[in-house]
């Protein structure tokens, strides 16, 4: 007999009794979910991201000048900033290992865990999102939803072959539970939100 | 959840005052105040003068009863690394509890959760069948192993036939539990974790000692001492931020390189076919999406019915594993990326038996948050390592007999049964009781001495510091919730007085138990 079978077939004969059925969800309503860019301006902060309103800087482009003068390799995936490793180029997802600042728009925002959701379509290349040394994050405030509930009635989480969310940067705390930024992946992530 | 407001909460909550330091090492937020987020703690550990060697876990016995108690005397007599990892499991707890919480359906929440798996479980082969041809339209290749040794040679077959050398991979307990990376190692492919505590776990040849914090026993000198050892880093360096660094410059390289990629699975889509996994560190994520194939392991028991059900699981596992709203990454696999390769293994490895033993089966329902052991009086100062099994800590107590009912014969006893675990689960399994239960399938296997033997020991050893709780906690109350009533109140006289009153359960059962255990060996010819 196949493994699969094998395995079947023994789930079968051992089904624990009783009927189990499967209980409906209610909604549950989210603690400061009626302000959501606040909420979510709060988690993320204390997940360690930080939040930039768009209509407080000059444009996303400058600020990323400004906010790390040594970066070298800028690679965007939203039209809003050129950046200077076009995406269209990329034969491989190891070619992104030099990225200092990567870009991305969001396809959402979740008030309650500050986290942002990504699919392929908006990463282009997948790694942008990890072998980026810092990410940023482009988000309309309108696309901030209250709870993971409501974010996964998104159709993205159906079609997308890959979907992630980011609730801050890389972190760990592995070692004596100190806590840095950076882990493997991006070591820093900033929102900046569009009214 | 800003660190400032938990430090101040928590200051009169410390239990081992001589191990905190005086300055947070870690990341702040813009306004300069220490974030705790990820496995961070709200406390910072003292760095010490000297290094204290760490105690080792628990001796090879071959398919003999571990010695849980031996190994556990040699943690406490390490007394620094026993305060530290005692004050940090502590403190995860401490902030799981704050967010748990301040979610007023937080009960509602693990019922749910716990009425979700218990029908997920019940009708397990029409959800992975479901699971199973979602996957296949969506272009994912499905296996299927029936044990360890099964899952090993299907992925050594997969690298073979695609002349794949190198294998990075994010933390998983099932490849633990199948001995993949010494399977690996025998057949010539490089494994590299990329989880740091895995990796130093990996790097020092220990398996991982915390289900979410593998190296949570190891003290920043012992990293600093692994890391020279085997990667060359300056032996006296023992600054965390460095020795993190260190291990992301040196883990880069081999992420870049890697022929393939494996992930593990917190959860199985059934309807949509889709592989959710979290991490802290974003691993899972490069892992993944580096190399051109991707391999998830998927222990059968983790499938949900829909996506929906993500929002109710999501919302409890950081919350409880370590008071965080969310892990950093949340990642859903539901398709190959374009030009690449994904493959699941469907493990079973003896989740189909375990599903057909009446008191035990519910222990399928974990989704391994590993709050069980945070909460855990035995566990914090005894060690994950001393319980010599893939799974420590309660929940290791229930699932590793299934997995070697005589090697494991002796776990059911490393309990105080004060329910704790219990409590905390946040899926409501009854994991003392499951406990409890274990301690009479053992006592009708063996003969009677092995078993009272076993007791007396994790008894003694739990007994013979009962002070060292009631100092370290706030009030009797705090004590109370952390140890059973008889120990408590009346630590000698448990074994002899049969005609004091019954205490509340769950120590009734324990105590009745023994009495009825007792009376039997008498009875005994």
């Amino acid at each position: 007999m196949s493994a699969r079978e094998d395995i079947l077939s023994r789930i079968r004969k051992n089904r624990p009794a009783g009927s189990h059925e499967l209980p409906p969800l209610p909604h549950f309503a989210i603690q400061g979910g009626e302000q959501k860019l606040e909420t979510f301006s709060r988690m993320l902060k204390a997940m360690g991201g930080q939040l930039v309103r768009s209509d407080s800087i000059p444009s996303v482009q400058a600020w990323i000048r400004e906010q790390f003068p040594g970066a070298k390799v800028v690679c965007s995936a939203v039209p809003e900033v050129p950046g200077d490793r076009p995406l269209s180029q990329v034969r491989q997802p190891q070619d992104l290992a030099d990225v200092d600042i990567g870009v991305v728009r969001a396809v959402l925002g979740v008030a309650e865990s500050g986290s942002v959701l990504f699919t392929e379509a908006e990463l282009k290349v997948n790694t942008l999102a990890y072998l980026s040394q810092h990410l940023v994050v482009l988000l309309h405030a309108d696309a901030i939803v209250e709870g993971l509930q409501q974010a996964y009635e998104n159709p993205a989480f159906r079609t997308a072959h890959y979907a992630v969310y980011h609730t801050g940067p890389s972190a760990s705390a592995d070692i004596e539970g100190v806590l840095f930024h950076g882990a493997q992946g991006v070591r820093s992530l900033t929102v900046i939100v569009d009214q | 959840m800003s660190g400032t407001n938990s430090t101040t909460e928590y200051a009169s909550r410390v239990l081992h005052p001589e191990v905190i330091g005086d300055h947070f090492e870690g990341a702040r937020d813009a306004e300069g105040h220490p974030l705790v987020h990820a496995e961070g703690t709200s406390k910072p550990i003292r760095e010490r003068s000297t290094h204290e060697p760490q105690p080792r876990g628990a001796r090879d016995r071959g398919n003999r009863p571990v010695d849980q108690v031996e190994a556990s005397e040699r943690f406490l007599a390490a007394t620094e690394h026993e305060k530290a990892h005692d004050e940090r499991l502590w403190d995860m707890r401490l902030r799981r509890d704050k967010v748990a919480h301040a979610l007023p359906e937080w009960e509602d929440m693990r019922s749910l959760a716990s009425q979700i798996k218990e029908h997920s479980l019940t009708h397990l082969d029409r959800y992975l069948e479901q699971f199973e041809a979602a996957a296949k339209a969506n272009g994912v290749t499905v296996h299927w192993a029936a044990d360890g040794a099964e899952h090993n040679r299907i992925v050594h077959d997969i690298l073979k036939s695609r002349n794949a050398r190198t294998l990075i991979k994010s933390k998983s307990m099932l490849t633990d539990e199948c001995g993949f990376r010494a399977y690996m190692a025998g057949v010539g492919i490089e494994v590299v974790e990329t989880d740091l505590g895995e990796r130093i776990q990996q790097l020092d040849h220990e398996e991982p000692s915390h289900i979410i914090g593998p190296a949570i026993h190891k003290t920043r000198a012992d990293v600093a001492e692994v890391f020279a050892r085997t990667l060359g880093s300056d032996p006296d360096d023992d600054d965390i931020l460095h020795l993190a660094h260190v291990q992301r410059e040196t883990t880069r390289p081999l992420i870049l390189k890697a022929d393939a990629g494996m992930t593990g699975c917190n959860f199985a889509v059934a309807e949509t076919g889709t592989v959710v996994v979290c991490t802290n560190e974003g691993n899972a994520d490069l892992s993944a999406n580096t190399p051109p194939l991707h391999i998830a392991s998927i222990g059968i028991e983790k499938i949900i019915p829909r996506f929906e059900h993500l929002a109710v699981f999501l919302r409890l596992l950081a919350r409880n594993a370590i008071g965080t709203p969310m892990t950093q990454y949340t990642s859903h696999f539901r398709a190959p990326r374009v030009g690449g390769e994904l493959h699941y293994v469907i493990v079973d490895n003896g989740r189909s038996e375990r599903l057909g033993l009446k008191e035990f089966w519910t222990s399928l329902k974990c989704i391994r948050c590993g709050a069980c052991m945070n909460t855990c009086p035995v566990y914090r100062r005894s060690g994950g390592l001393s319980y010599g099994a893939t799974y420590p800590g309660p929940i290791g107590i229930i699932l590793d007999p299934t997995i070697n009912r005589r090697k494991y014969s002796s776990l059911p006893f490393s309990s105080t049964l004060n329910g704790s675990c219990t409590n905390v689960c946040p899926v409501r399994i009854n994991i003392h009781e499951q406990i409890f239960a274990w301690r009479k399938v053992m006592s009708e296997e063996h003969r009677l001495p092995f078993v009272k033997a076993e007791m007396m020991k994790v008894l003694g050893y739990v007994l013979a510091r009962p002070a060292l709780y009631r100092a370290a906690l706030e009030s009797a109350d705090e004590a109370l919730r952390l140890l059973p009533h008889f120990i408590v109140a009346n630590p000698l006289n448990t074994w002899t007085d049969k005609g004091r009153d019954m205490p509340e359960t769950p120590t009734q059962t324990f105590h009745s138990w023994w009495r009825q255990n007792r009376g039997r060996a008498r009875n005994t010819p």
